[in-house]
């Protein structure tokens, strides 16, 4: 099919091809032809589920599903979705749909991560129609260096190889037709199985990944970011690498176009130097793949406190994770703020078609307080020019000051509800009372602990500005926040993958950690910091996006280094890789991918399960995301569990209210085939979990080393990895760990510096040798090479 | 002794089936005597809280001790118990154990059987209320209480809010009582 003028042919052809494919193997052929240009033929022949729908992958998921069985916390007994509700589905009841309270559960966590994938594909959706509009369709792909695999979620899930930005298109038509079937299952009277839902979340986590992966691979093409590059270079991170001497404009979201254009307009006026352009959450991490230069201020976590501060200028909003009350906040300070896109608009008048000076002159003359403005380019212009002419108008706005906030906090009450609406139940109230006589020590403790949620403030009886109060108290360390950051690489080089395939996947390299997420930390971003370096010291390869490899930067030693400056940004053992934004995790997963695509030379085009079964089975990644809050972060961990890469959360991670948990005990649950023979065997409870939340940051710790381990590791690997658990495991446990015999497999595995403190701890278990075999492993009968 | 409703968070309130209100210290105390076997599952906070014992994990292993009680020790807290010397302490993660307790077949820490009740303290607020809200839709057999200084609604029972210093009162009177009947 050659006629391929309009977007809207694509997308006809493309919703054809998917109806064929929803048939069985027999229907390939023809629908081949009919959709020549993107499946176009290619050394690779087609593998079994090209798009596949909704139920393509179930059976695989059913699987997942029946070793990681849901564990429901419902955060909530109701359900108030219809008119028959509202129901209330506590224990056995039903909803007057029918519905039981595990498939509520199940339902919500689909909607969350439907929305998550929704906010991904919309990005995608956007980031792309601007490109083709600004670089035409045909603009050729360039993702990474020394790379062939460009877009491994792609070519897995969709059976093509995209060439172009066009090419592009098509995925993401596939990506949003399945979402929004996914979502119609949610309405009342649809799915009633809650491994269904479970499996429907499984195949929206799929679907995230592929956007995410357009997304960032589009912007790598076109807009010129790191490709791929292990020395990507550095940029300033924190509060304290803000020139405040300059007019300031302040960037919030996640989609890098109209930040874009403000370094454009900057630098075509010769004005770089003149403006300080900072920005918060992933808009600051791509707006410095963009340009170093410019300042990443910090995770979502900063923006109150940021805005508060008084030093923005002008604040940019694009999308996701922007607070809703940003309007409130910039008309605190007496700054305009620009919205960008049409995901948030914020009641403001839309001057997508005005001259720029005219909607300058209304911002910088306060005519209003915000504009919306449809135009990447237009924002670019406006944004500098408010910013360098309302900046001397500003110059009376401060911040609030340590003498304000003793004083204001003698009025506090003593009423206890700010404690009670926090998050993380700090003690408000008592550093407040220490305040009023004049000590500010703790509640300048609060700020590393503090979320910037501002639950407290709207809890407040006395309406006590307690965010600003605590950055009052806190303005010595804001003015030390600074740091290095390396800024994000994108992918992973093929080259790369080729090195380090070997030794991940026979488990000489302990693991692949990666950060990732948002700051919802029950006890500040340190810890992430602190999870990071405990692993690049052990060598294992640690990767990080999104506010969790800001949080990584934000950490200094003594000599005011950060973890970027002291690890090389390779993929290889004690390499600390920074990929970038949220959307960046796509090359995270894509890089698990490739190990098995690159390294174990297993077709990758449209061969999901085989793809999972070998990363499930032998690579030994885990994902920790210790401040996941948005549903994005739900949706990309469901990318992660299609593909059998178990993920750990922090405890507010528990409000996801469904993990998925195996159980070491159950023998029968931890079965695989031996590829080689066709055998059932027993293999262990590797890895023991799929998704789980951890109490405390030393679980977490201990949790990762134990969730590297995989069937496939050599006795070699397992040691090592071993080694690693025993040694974790008896730091902040104090002993041996319980259930290393479930581990242990052969002689051969026991790490030879531990052998006697092991085989004492094996001969109480009562462990023998062989018991737990190590095959070639699978759980898919139809990689069985020979039958016994 | 006083006990008022006032939960951990304020957001955090009830479904439609919430906890019974602890009247007083010898209630619970009794519910604990009358139960067959009973788990105490202690979180990482309880060495932040202090009691007349000292903290919260000293407190826990006297109550331990009364009644030949098993306690979970959830988070890494595992270890704290055992540099004081506990004994019968098992360490496990509240995902694991919540997990656990929802499978009536499930033979225990120490493979003596299902327990009938699992007295909770410790833990972030926020965790406890989730752990809860799955036993209480998911594990009918099992019968939960809390202990912390506030009320859960999740549990079949909980201990209301009261003032710092009353609460300590109330947890070391549901322990001497325990040990009285021990
Ligand atoms: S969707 Fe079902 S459970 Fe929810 S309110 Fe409607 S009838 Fe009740
Ligand atoms: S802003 Fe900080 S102190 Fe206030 S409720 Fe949120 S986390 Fe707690
Ligand atoms: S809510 Fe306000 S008045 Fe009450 S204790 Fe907290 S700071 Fe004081």
């Amino acid at each position: 099919m050659e006629s391929r003028e309009s977007g809207d042919l694509v997308k006809r052809d493309l919703s054809l091809k998917i109806g064929e494919f929803s048939s069985t193997l027999g229907v390939f052929k023809d629908v081949e032809i009919q959709v020549g240009r993107i499946l176009e033929e290619w050394e690779e022949p087609l593998g079994p589920t090209p798009f596949p729908d909704i139920t393509a992958l179930r059976e695989w998921d059913l699987k997942l599903l029946s070793r990681y069985k849901p564990f429901y916390m419902p955060f909530c007994d109701l359900c108030c979705l219809c008119t028959f509700g509202k129901c209330d589905l506590t224990g056995d009841k039903r909803g007057a749909c029918g519905i039981t309270m595990a498939g509520q559960q199940s339902r919500i966590v689909l909607l969350a991560c439907c929305i998550g994938a929704s906010a991904h594909t919309e990005h995608a959706r956007a980031m792309l129609n601007h490109l083709i509009e600004e670089y035409g369709r045909d603009t050729p792909l360039d993702v990474a260096l020394n790379t062939n695999v460009e877009a491994p979620h792609t070519r897995l899930v969709c059976g093509f190889r995209p060439r172009t930005l066009r090419d592009l298109d098509d995925a993401l038509s596939y990506v949003e037709s399945q979402i929004v079937q996914l979502l119609a299952s949610t309405a009342t009277g649809q799915e009633g199985n809650n491994l269904d839902y479970e499996s429907k979340v499984f195949h929206v986590g799929m679907l995230d990944h592929v956007a995410m992966e357009i997304a960032d691979i589009a912007q790598i093409s076109v807009l010129g970011f790191p490709k791929g590059e292990p020395e990507a270079p550095l940029a300033d991170l924190g509060f304290g690498a803000i020139d405040t001497s300059k007019p300031m404009i302040l960037v919030i979201g996640h989609e890098v176009l109209p930040s874009v254009e403000i370094v454009n307009y900057l630098m075509d006026q010769g004005l770089f130097g003149e403006v300080e352009v900072g920005g918060l959450c992933c808009t600051a991490h791509d707006t410095a793949r963009y340009n170093k230069r410019a300042r990443i201020i910090g995770p979502i976590s900063w923006e109150l406190r940021f805005i508060r501060s008084g030093i923005p200028d002008v604040v940019v909003i694009d999308k996701q994770c922007v607070r809703t009350d940003v309007l409130l906040e910039c008309k605190k300070i007496g700054s305009p703020l620009i919205a960008t896109s049409e995901m948030s608009c914020h009641g403001l008048p839309d001057r997508t078609h005005d001259e720029p000076d005219k909607i300058v002159e209304d911002l910088v003359e306060r005519r209003i307080p915000g504009a919306l403005i449809l135009d990447p380019r237009k924002v670019g212009e406006v944004a500098v020019k408010v910013a360098m002419k309302i900046a001397p108008r500003r110059e009376g706005v401060r911040p609030l000051g340590v003498e304000e906030s003793g004083e204001l906090a003698k009025r506090c009450r003593h009423c206890g509800e700010c404690t009670r609406a926090c998050p993380n139940n700090l003690p408000i109230m008592e550093a407040m009372s220490l305040a009023r006589n004049g000590d500010f020590t703790l509640l300048s403790s609060l700020y590393d602990l503090c979320v910037s949620c501002g639950r407290c403030e709207s809890a407040c009886p006395e309406d006590l500005p307690i965010v600003s109060m605590i950055n009052a108290a806190a303005s010595k360390k804001i003015a030390e926040e600074r740091s290095k950051i390396r800024v994000g690489r994108g992918a992973i080089q093929d080259v790369e993958i080729r090195e380090v395939g070997r030794a991940i996947v026979f488990g000489e390299i302990p693991g692949v950690l990666a950060l990732v997420g948002c700051a919802n930390y029950p006890e500040g971003g340190g810890d992430v910091a602190r999870i990071a370096e405990e692993f690049l010291k052990r060598r294992f390869i640690v990767v990080a996006s999104g506010c969790a490899a800001m949080a990584i930067g934000m950490t200094k030693d003594e000599e005011g280094l950060s973890l970027y400056e002291k690890y090389p940004g390779v993929f290889d053992a004690g390499g600390l890789v920074n990929v970038g934004s949220c959307i960046s995790n796509a090359h995270i997963t894509g890089a698990a991918i490739k190990i098995a695509n690159i390294f174990a030379k297993r077709p990758l085009r449209a061969n999901y399960e085989e793809i999972a079964d070998y990363i499930y089975n032998r690579v030994g990644a885990v994902g920790v995301a210790w401040g996941a809050m948005s549903q994005k972060a739900a949706s990309i961990a469901a990318g992660c569990w299609r593909l059998g890469i178990p993920v750990i959360v922090g405890p507010h991670g528990s409000k996801y209210r469904r993990m998925l948990l195996g159980r070491r005990e159950r023998e029968e649950d931890w079965m695989v085939y031996d590829a080689r023979t066709g055998e059932r065997v027993y293999i262990g409870p590797a890895p023991e979990h799929l998704f789980y939340a951890a109490e405390t940051v030393e679980e977490a710790i201990v949790m990762v080393a134990k969730l590297t381990m995989r069937p496939n590791d050599t006795s070699k690997g397992r040691a090592v990895k071993l080694s690693h658990y025993i040694d974790l495991y008896q730091r902040y446990y104090g002993e041996m760990p319980p259930d290393l015999h479930l581990y242990v497999r052969s002689n051969a595995d026991i790490p030879f510096t531990m052998r006697d403190q092991v085989v004492a701890a094996l001969e109480k278990a009562g462990w023998v040798e062989g018991k737990i075999a190590s095959p070639d492993p699978t759980l898919l009968e139809r990689l069985i090479r020979r039958r016994l | 002794m006083s006990a008022k409703l006032t939960t951990g968070q304020t957001a955090e309130i009830a479904g439609p089936k919430k906890a019974f209100l602890i009247p007083k210290p010898e209630v619970a105390a009794s519910m604990m005597n009358r139960a067959r076997r009973i788990l105490l599952v202690v979180g990482s906070e309880a060495i932040k809280v202090k009691t007349k014992d000292g903290d919260l994990i000293d407190t826990a292993i006297r109550m331990a001790s009364s009644k030949r009680i098993t306690i979970a020790a959830t988070g890494h807290i595992s270890g704290e118990f055992r540099r004081r010397g506990a004994v019968g302490v098992h360490g496990i993660s509240i995902m694991e154990l919540g997990d656990r307790l929802r499978d009536p077949s499930w033979s225990g820490l120490d493979n003596g059987g299902p327990y009938d009740l699992a007295v909770f303290m410790g833990l972030p607020y926020y965790l406890e209320w989730l752990v809860l809200s799955g036993l209480k839709n998911f594990a009918p057999s099992l019968r939960t209480i809390s202990l912390d200084n506030t009320y859960h609604p999740n549990a079949g029972w909980s201990l209301g809010y009261s003032p710092q210093e009353e609460w300590i009162e109330i947890l070391d009177r549901i322990v001497s009582n325990l040990e009285g009947a021990g």
